[in-house]
């Protein structure tokens, strides 16, 4: 061989940068636009965006009423919203009821609070599985529950957006706002934990 | 409801506690073009799920064999053909251009960048 080239790009690696660079050379899509959306998703979104909204709801109970009866119109109060303009609805955890978001056919997910969903939420095994044996499901991720809780599944769909308000753990009376949302994990916004004690 | 994809049977759920979304920059690649060409009004994010669900639902044995990766190769195989139906990238220009990176890869020497003007010298 003569000289060395590079690397060939994967496959998949050509199809992407064939899709990229005719879309961006037709004027379809900014590059630009390209960098920041992942930006935004990667580094801006994220469950924290989320813990404030539960944190918020802990310690206002007119906020925690709005936020029930209109997700989206309270999760934009904080300044959140969907590129997608999908609705948000929001359930609550209570004692004798314990939610748990799924999307059975493929990954739909309450990206405006919670970023982008984990690698497990979009495998098929928790997509059938979530269905089929909640129970189950929650024992793997080591929430047992008493047999007279109630196991309700939402299945997520491109126009509606499910997100759990977990309950407040005990023995946080008098935390801050800020203290209350460091406490609430992204597993609890979707149903698959429970917030702990701190 | 949809009908579970798999038995019961199945072994432990995958967990991952990195948080890690994208595991190489293709995957953020597509996943960018198709929010943007959705924000831009091309197609609506509920006709993107359908093709979406489409691939995923397509593709039932890779799905379990190796999930992450599935994901979005069928992301992307769900993106090939929506912007076909839509006119905005017909397949046969798709493969037409895919031949032409791949020609311009073969052409770069190494270690510099790799530019579609490198076509093929033969000829």
């Amino acid at each position: 061989m003569a000289h060395r080239h590079t690397a060939p790009p994967s496959d998949t690696a050509l199809r992407v940068k064939a899709l990229e660079s005719l879309l961006v050379e037709k004027g379809l899509v900014d590059p630009k636009a390209l960098d920041e959306v992942i930006d935004t998703y990667e580094n801006k979104v994220g469950p924290r965006n989320g813990a404030k909204v539960v944190a918020r709801a802990w310690v206002n109970p007119d906020y925690k009423a709005r936020l029930l009866d209109d997700g989206t119109a309270a999760i934009a109060e904080l300044g959140f919203s969907g590129v997608q303009g999908e609705d948000m609805v929001v359930i609550e955890n209570k004692p004798k009821v314990h939610n748990l978001l799924v999307c059975t056919l493929c990954s739909c997910y309450p990206w405006p609070t919670l970023g982008l969903p984990p690698v497990w939420y979009k495998a098929a095994p928790y997509r059938a599985r979530a269905v089929s044996d909640p129970r189950g499901v929650l024992k793997e991720f080591g929430v047992t529950l008493a047999d007279d809780v109630e196991v309700r599944v939402w299945d997520s769909t491109a126009e509606l957006r499910y997100m759990v308000l977990p309950e407040r753990p005990g023995g946080t009376d008098g935390m801050s706002e800020a203290e209350l949302a460091a406490l609430v994990t992204r597993d609890a916004m979707i149903g698959t934990a429970k917030v702990a004690a701190p | 409801m949809a009908e579970p994809l798999i038995p019961d049977t199945m072994t432990a759920l995958p967990r991952d506690e990195s948080g890690q979304t994208f595991a190489e920059p293709w995957q953020a690649q597509v996943f960018a073009l198709t929010v943007r060409l959705s924000q831009a009004g091309y197609f609506t994010w509920t006709e993107w799920v359908d093709y979406f669900s489409a691939a995923v639902a397509a593709d039932k044995d890779r799905a379990q064999a190796d999930h992450g990766a599935a994901y979005f190769l069928q992301w992307l195989a769900a993106l090939e053909r929506i912007v076909d139906a839509k006119g905005l990238a017909s397949t046969q220009e798709l493969l037409e251009r895919k031949a032409a990176w791949k020609d311009a890869a073969h052409n770069t020497p190494f270690g510099e960048p790799i530019e579609l003007r490198r076509v093929s010298a033969q000829g």
